[in-house]
């Protein structure tokens, strides 16, 4: 060893210093910084596009939870709505929407004199300022409280969409110049109307609890039942994609011998995991509604069309998680006695319980998202249902689904409906994230580790 | 195990709710995405006023509704087809080939079509000339069919700006794609002479087979690209508008007036579209639209006919209802459409 220092067998060795960087250290350190560079632009980049995303879609979607409220005090005249007087509501309920439009006409007439407001505009004019839900919610209450025809009663009415848009400064009388529906000395009677009180915006619970409505009233559409849809929807996915689902798992994990059979099973499985979603909604047309005949637009259907899409993602996670549980765990159970399926389903299968649910719950906030099968399968276009009773109308009375209500709203004319197609996007969003991190949180909770 | 028995529960409520779908309670619609706005008002209004479910409207294109109409009679076949253009021979045989013979066909009114542009761009007073040497594939030159050679809209027609040719029209499976074709390009290939020397090199066996391969080869647009079909609805098209202030659209009225403050209308051989102009004929480009209804369904679907005879009543199709206030022009011989669906008149007049 004592010739080492006198002739060094690596050269350089004998010149470096832990002080001063060698050109080649230089160069590889530089690497690491520049690739450590790229990793936080692209993080950075990523964030920026969030927050554009998030941004935008907060701008535009948050309108649609205010709306514009009109006041009136509505007297329900018992010559138009009930001729004979008898209160009888087979008679009430042949007056047609059509029928009450006066009495909201006259109603929006006397409010604008009580208030001693100077107008050139027309009755008519004046009552182009509501909603053309009006008559229907005034319709809806004299079939629900028939005593009080002949009664003055005060109504909340929503505005129309073009004065709702004014006051979220969405139209300005620039933009309104070649419009029909709506004229500048109409914003001029708005203006004095907001003074005075009578027409104010607040809070829409009819947004998040309503259900579609027509192109003529954008004002009134509200996704709360195409939300219980997707609740229908998901409660069949859940019953049947996860029982199937871990039951198909289990037994290609635990039981099923290793042979090409299972092997060609398996590469199927992944195979279906990546099919595009829109094969499934042909497939639910063919089988559920061609071949079973079972109801069109119903969330069953689109629950079952659902399952398919789900059931690979939910058995992948089950086997995966499946396969964590270390061996030692299925040995001792067996050494102690305990038969297969006792060893699997006391032991392997609680321990692999919180995986199985995370892939679960990610897999139905896959399901909720997907607009495209849905298409097929009818429940996607215009589906203005109550909301459901029971759980069997629930099932099979048409209905949509958040992300197809979404889609329908893109499509329509009027431009209030797209705010209510971001607003739409904004409560999808709030569901999909509040389901992830439950996700996420079972998994921190739960999973152990070997 | 808990995991059994919730699959067979799950699959017992699957089977139970499956047998319970037999019977189905609200209309079905699909169809024409031109009529569903006003389908969907009525389908509102109709749910208000009756004891029916509200009926479910669908869109798709007249083509795709047509043919999910004809797909047979029971009760996952849907009950009305919508359509911007009156039904084929094709389709009818089509129809009857699945079991479906007693069609009832209701005008509903009349509809539109208007070439808008951006509202800060140029505006245009277009001739259906204009459009056949805009977009055609072959156009006339000095008596010979060349290639289409035009760029810009002064190109066209020097009294237009230079602006590039752009246009975004319906794709083959909408109906007002026919209107246009028919009332627009086949009238400038008329017009500008292309017609006729297209009719005298055609072939064909007889007069009537020549005319269909010059009416044929007349609406053949160009594909480089300036023509673009938009497969999706008018919303689509104005999002091309707005990313491509060159663009010219084709949109249905209804539309357009729900889009002034982005939109500005051409005239068309001078007129300004609008319901009054439609309804007294003076604007050239407008089409009747339709719904269809199976016959065979009536008294089976609850409401099926009380829809149809609700749709086209005085208050909801007339001057002075919702629809034409949406931008539907009323038919001035509504009284022989509501006679006709309280009749159950079918096609071909065997009822």
């Amino acid at each position: 060893m004592s010739d080492l220092s006198q002739t060094p067998a690596h050269p350089t060795a004998s010149h470096s210093s832990l002080l001063t960087q060698s050109e080649r250290t230089k160069r590889r350190n530089a690497a690491e910084k520049r690739f450590k560079a790229y990793g936080a632009t692209a993080i950075a980049l990523g964030l920026a596009m969030l927050l554009v995303l998030v941004t935008t879609i907060v701008s535009r979607g948050s309108g649609a939870f205010q709306q514009t409220f009109i006041t009136l005090n509505v007297e329900l005249l018992e010559s138009k709505l009930d001729k004979n007087g008898e209160r009888n509501i087979e008679d009430i309920k042949r007056v047609t929407t059509f029928g009450y439009a006066p009495l909201v006409k006259t109603a929006m007439q006397t409010t604008v004199e009580g208030l001693g407001i100077e107008t050139s505009l027309k009755a008519k004019q004046m009552a182009g300022l509501l909603s053309k839900n009006a008559v229907a919610q005034l319709r809806a209450y004299v079939l629900e409280n028939p005593h009080q025809i002949g009664e003055t009663v005060e109504f909340r009415f929503l505005a129309q969409s073009r004065v709702d848009g004014y006051l979220k400064g969405r139209v300005s009388r620039d933009s309104i110049a070649n419009d029909k529906n709506i004229s500048a000395a109409q914003l001029d009677l708005v203006d004095t109307l907001i003074e005075a009180g009578v027409v104010e915006k607040t809070f829409n619970l009819g947004f998040i609890l309503g259900a579609d409505a027509s192109d003529q009233r954008p004002e009134a559409a509200g996704i709360g039942v195409s939300m219980l849809g997707s609740l229908f929807m998901m409660l069949v996915v859940l019953a049947l994609a996860l029982p199937i689902g871990v039951a198909a798992s289990i037994y290609l994990e635990e039981f099923a011998p290793k042979n090409w059979i299972t092997d060609i099973i398996e590469v199927n499985i992944s195979n279906l995991a990546a099919v595009p979603s829109i094969v499934f909604g042909i497939l639910g047309l063919a089988v559920f509604i061609n071949y079973m005949h079972l109801p069109t637009s119903a969330p069953l259907v689109g629950g079952l069309v659902l399952t398919l899409m789900t059931l690979p993602t939910i058995i992948i996670s089950t086997r995966a998680a499946l396969k964590a549980v270390p061996p030692s765990i299925r040995d001792a159970a067996l050494g102690v006695g305990a038969s297969k399926m006792q060893s699997v389903f006391h032991h392997v299968l609680p321990l692999a319980a919180p995986g199985i649910l995370t892939g679960t719950i990610i897999g139905l906030a896959q399901a909720l998202g997907e607009t495209a099968p849905l298409l097929l399968i009818g429940m996607v276009g215009f589906i203005a249902s109550n909301a459901p009773e029971t759980i069997a109308e629930g099932l099979l009375s048409p209905n949509s689904a958040m992300p197809a209500q979404i889609y329908e709203w893109a499509k329509r004319a009027d431009p209030a409906f797209y705010e209510r197609a971001w607003g739409g996007i904004i409560i999808l969003l709030v569901f999909l994230v509040t389901m992830n991190t439950v996700a996420v949180l079972l998994r921190r909770r739960f999973e152990r580790r070997w | 195990m808990s995991f059994v028995k919730l699959t067979a529960s799950a699959l017992t409520l699957a089977a139970v709710s499956a047998t319970a779908a037999i019977a189905r309670d609200q209309v079905q619609v699909a169809g024409s995405s031109t009529v569903l706005p006003y389908a969907s008002i009525v389908a509102e209004a109709f749910g208000e006023n009756f004891d029916f479910p509200t009926p479910v409207v669908e869109s798709g294109g007249s083509s795709a509704g047509l043919k999910r109409f004809c797909e047979g009679v029971g009760e996952h076949t849907i009950d009305v087809a919508n359509a911007s253009r009156a039904i084929k021979e094709k389709e009818i045989k089509a129809c009857a080939e699945n079991g479906v013979t007693d069609i009832i066909e209701v005008r509903i009114g009349y509809d539109g079509i208007v070439f808008a542009s951006d509202i800060n761009g140029n505006g245009f007073e277009y001739t259906p000339t204009d459009w056949f040497l805009a977009l055609s594939d072959k156009i006339l030159m000095d008596g010979k069919m060349v290639a289409n050679p035009h760029k810009t809209w002064a190109d066209v027609n020097p009294a237009f700006p230079a602006q590039a040719l752009q246009a975004f029209i319906p794709g083959t499976k909408h109906g007002t794609r026919e209107v246009f074709e028919d009332k627009v390009i086949l009238a400038g290939c008329e017009a500008t002479g292309a017609f006729d020397v297209l009719l005298a090199t055609a072939e064909g066996d007889s007069d009537k087979a020549r005319h269909k391969a010059a009416e044929k080869a007349c609406i053949a647009l160009r594909t480089d690209g300036v023509s673009v079909d938009i497969d999706g609805d008018y919303t689509e098209t104005l999002a091309r508008i707005e990313s491509n202030k060159d663009g010219i659209g084709v949109f249905g009225l209804a539309f357009y007036e729900n889009n002034t403050d982005k939109l500005q209308v051409a005239t068309m051989s001078g007129v300004v579209p609008s319901t009054e102009s439609i309804a007294t004929g003076e604007y050239p480009v407008s089409r009747p639209l339709y719904f269809y209804v199976k016959q065979a369904h009536i008294g089976v679907i609850p409401g099926l006919k009380e829809y149809a005879e609700f749709f086209v009543a005085d208050e909801v199709a007339g001057p002075d209802g919702p629809l034409s206030e949406y931008g539907l022009v009323a038919d001035p011989e509504l009284v022989e459409t509501q006679d006709a669906v309280a009749a159950e008149a079918t096609m071909g007049g065997n009822s």
